[in-house]
């Protein structure tokens, strides 16, 4: 087991350094410490919603709703951010509220509701965006304050963003590993009938996942906020499937109960590569989008085919 | 007929088969026995042409036959029923029974009426009371296993192949089984069949074949062995007596039923449960004998009736509620509420009982793992170690290793559900073992059985169930399997 879960981070890990080599020799910019911290900024946000939907597709559901959840966090967060108007918590707290309040309600509707988690965050995709739109009525909310736009600024010389991220990823990584909770969401995910047969509140775990996924689509929504000085009621279309995909490149089935963070943030990686590579070669995004459909789908069929064999 | 000429299979660069050859004769029913991981399965696996051999090959009728799918053995003539259950759950019974033989019309649409009227006749023959347009979701695990073999049968096939059909079934099931058995010899099909239950082999086998790790020991008549001397050819030493002697239970009472009732499965069950007590239910399929344990363990509650525990008036509606309470449970259904098939032996076994193995939220790994050791070591769980997946076990060792970590909670009452279902005459001998030292500890246990021995053997009272209702409450050490039967079976 443990093998073979080196063997699959090893074959991501390889095909990484290759598009990274083939990159640096194709052109003059990829390995510039510019391009390199651009590069990080642009797969914080993907990495935080992958770390956290990978709690979601563990146990054997799906979150459809995280772009919708970013822009309504983002507004939430930027209607609070005006220059004098609060600190610099109660924007951030009011993201992450609205966040974890989006996971929630998912989670009340897979486990007490019994409604199919497909149906529900599809359901919470569209009016999660609605309820942006109608916060914002319609338009982008500037005029933020620097003191929030600054968290997009660098620390210690690190993007902001990157520190969230890897501490999010720490914080996941911990958790799946050392907590109780961690363990009984793999259990959940590999057969819940079982889990819930050896005493495990089944439905408690799984409203955990949700609102914790929730909560890190919220911290997704305060970041991309900080760094476009905006709350667009229109952000983050289609970035759940960039998430998921992610995930599952890194390793993770869909049918729960298999995967880890350290896949997932291979598959961030792998996927924010392959975006920043395409656009240093100016392939048109028309292309851009026909190309990554098929690295996805490619890297997963190459998965699943070693791992049969 | 059919014939086994020197298979041989490898299970990463594990041999699991040593080249075996066997010959099945027309019209005969042969068994093929010996203890879990043996290479029965493997062995009607690789005739059905589920595995391909590494090694020799399959004659039919005289050809040398290469099975590249089920399909290409099917169309030969060669239906296997499964040890595994693989019924599509939200297709009707008569879909099931039809699948990949549906009766069309010219046009190419199924013929429903003729789908369900063949379904019909396939369970009638058999002697089943299930309904063919039943979705499979709502039947039990008996229930199942009919519709399979009623599947198996459906493909008039030349040669049958039964892994383990009975696993499942009442006697009253088994017989009927029999019945269809003995149409099929006349009619010329050879049936191979494997079974842990003994009796069964010498009512049914003509001729048998004993495996043991991998290897053919000994093919004989069936009237030229007694079951002394197959137990001893299948484990390779003598078993003088896998039943433990029973323990007198105290007076202490623990547990008290009063009038559970959960319309149509049972109603009006009362009942009380001693300290060091082996109280057994026993039944036909559709008695109800699990869904009342499985009511005491909060999987699907009582809709009415009284749970008493050492005196007080309790709830239990869920699973974590009944361990609260001091109850485990090994239920039935061991890949549907067992398993966590992708987890390690050590994390199947701790799952109950996480809780006390934990600081605070946070798992204790070290403590997690010498835990798992002791319980693998202390009920004999055969893996390459802690950390191997469940789903790699024999199916004997996966039923230790839940008996294991039920019993980690140290629950003063256990219900056991089927705890030697399909597990072989070894791994048998350890659980009764086990059961007996929890009794001699001061354990209650509620026994859910198909293998009425078994239940005589174990068991200090049994009720017998009929159609949900209480027929008899019996003194095991006074009573006998006729009697069991006459209270079980329908008026």
């Amino acid at each position: 087991m443990l093998d073979r879960n080196l063997l699959h981070r090893f074959g991501i890990l390889i095909v990484i350094l290759l598009i990274g080599l083939g990159l640096s020799v194709c052109t003059e910019t990829f390995l510039s410490l510019s391009n390199l911290t651009n590069v990080a900024r642009q797969i914080s946000i993907n990495g935080i919603l992958a770390v956290g939907v990978t709690f979601v597709l563990l146990t054997a559901g799906v979150d459809l709703s995280l772009g919708s959840v970013v822009a309504l966090s983002g507004v939430a967060c930027a209607s609070f951010a005006h220059p004098g108007d609060h600190t610099v918590a109660l924007p951030i707290a009011m993201g992450l509220l609205t966040g974890a309040a989006c996971g929630l309600t998912n989670g009340m509707l897979v486990t007490r509701g019994a409604v199919a988690p497909f149906i529900v965050t599809l359901g919470m995709m569209t009016v999660a965006r609605g309820l942006a739109l109608i916060a914002s009525g319609g338009r982008p909310v500037s005029n933020m304050s620097p003191e929030l736009t600054n968290l997009a600024g660098d620390f210690l010389g690190l993007p902001i963003p990157l520190l969230c991220f890897a501490g999010v990823t720490l914080l996941a990584w911990l958790f799946l590993r050392h907590f109780r909770l961690g363990r009984y969401i793999y259990a959940i995910g590999g057969n819940e009938n079982a889990a819930r047969a050896a005493g495990i509140s089944v439905a408690n775990v799984k409203l955990f996942a949700y609102t914790l996924c929730g909560v890190l689509a919220g911290l997704a929504g305060v970041v991309l906020a900080a760094r476009t000085t905006t709350g667009q009621p229109n952000a983050g279309v289609a970035y759940e499937l960039d998430a998921i995909a992610a995930v599952v490149i890194g390793g993770t089935s869909l049918a729960g109960g298999v995967g880890t963070i350290t896949g997932t943030i291979l598959g961030v990686l792998l996927i924010g590569e392959i975006n920043n590579g395409l656009d240093l070669l100016s392939v048109s995004s028309y292309y851009q989008a026909v190309i990554k459909g098929v690295i996805i789908v490619g890297a997963v069929w190459l998965d699943r085919r070693q791992s049969r064999s | 007929m059919l014939r086994a000429l020197e298979l041989r299979k490898d299970f990463g660069g594990l041999t699991v088969l040593h080249p075996v050859s066997v010959d099945f004769r027309p019209g005969e029913v042969h068994a093929l026995m010996g203890e879990n991981g043996a290479g029965k399965s493997t062995l009607m696996k690789t005739l059905a042409g589920l595995y391909r051999p590494d090694g020799g090959h399959i004659e039919w009728r005289g050809q040398r036959a290469d099975f590249a799918s089920p399909h290409d053995a099917l169309v030969t003539g060669i239906a296997m029923i499964h040890q595994e259950l693989m019924p599509i759950p939200d297709l009707t019974v008569a879909e099931n029974i039809t699948l990949g033989a549906e009766p069309c019309n010219p046009l190419g649409f199924i013929d429903r009426t003729r789908q369900t009227e063949r379904a019909r006749e396939l369970l009638r023959e058999l002697e089943a009371d299930i309904n063919p347009s039943s979705l499979m979701r709502s039947l039990t695990v008996a229930q199942t296993q009919v519709v399979e073999i009623a599947k198996a049968l459906g493909r008039n096939a030349d040669v049958v192949l039964m892994d383990e059909p009975t696993a499942a079934l009442s006697d009253h099931e088994v017989a009927a089984l029999f019945r269809v058995i003995g149409r099929l010899k006349a009619r010329g099909v050879t049936v191979v069949y494997t079974t842990h239950k003994m009796d069964e082999v010498f009512k049914v086998a003509d001729r048998i074949s004993v495996l043991r790790d991998g290897q053919l020991v000994d093919t004989a008549p069936a009237d030229k062995l007694s079951p002394e001397k197959l137990i001893s050819l299948m484990v390779g030493r003598e078993l003088s007596d896998i039943f433990p002697t029973r323990l007198p239970p105290s007076t202490e009472v623990v547990l008290e039923a009063a009038d559970l009732t959960r319309e149509p499965y049972y109603r009006g069950i009362s009942f009380t449960l001693h300290r060091g007590e082996i109280l057994a239910f026993a039944g036909l399929m559709g008695a109800g004998r699990t869904e009342i344990v499985s009511a005491l363990y909060g999987l699907q509650p009582a809709d009415a009736g009284q749970i008493k525990r050492s005196g007080e008036i309790v709830r239990i509606m869920s699973p974590s509620d009944a361990i609260a309470l001091g109850i485990g449970m090994v239920t039935e259904d061991r890949k549907g509420l067992g398993l966590i098939p992708a987890l390690s032996v050590r994390e199947n076994i701790s799952l109950s009982a996480l809780p006390s193995l934990s600081r605070g939220p946070l798992l204790d790994h070290a403590r997690e793992l010498s835990t798992a050791r002791d319980q693998m070591a202390a009920f004999s769980v055969k893996a390459s170690g802690p950390e191997q997946p469940i789903q790699q076990l024999s199916g004997g060792n996966q039923q230790k290793a839940l008996l294991a970590r039920c019993l980690l909670n140290q629950p003063d009452i256990i219900i056991l559900d089927e705890p030697t279902r399909g597990i072989d005459i070894g791994a048998k001998a350890e659980i009764y073992a086990a059961i007996q030292e929890l009794t001699r500890q001061g354990k209650a246990i509620l026994l859910v059985s198909s293998e009425l021995p078994e239940v005589i053997a174990l068991a200090h009272r049994i009720i017998v169930l009929r159609l949900g209702d209480t027929s008899a409450v019996l003194d095991a050490a006074t009573t006998n399997q006729e009697a069991v039967l006459r209270f079980a079976m329908p008026l």
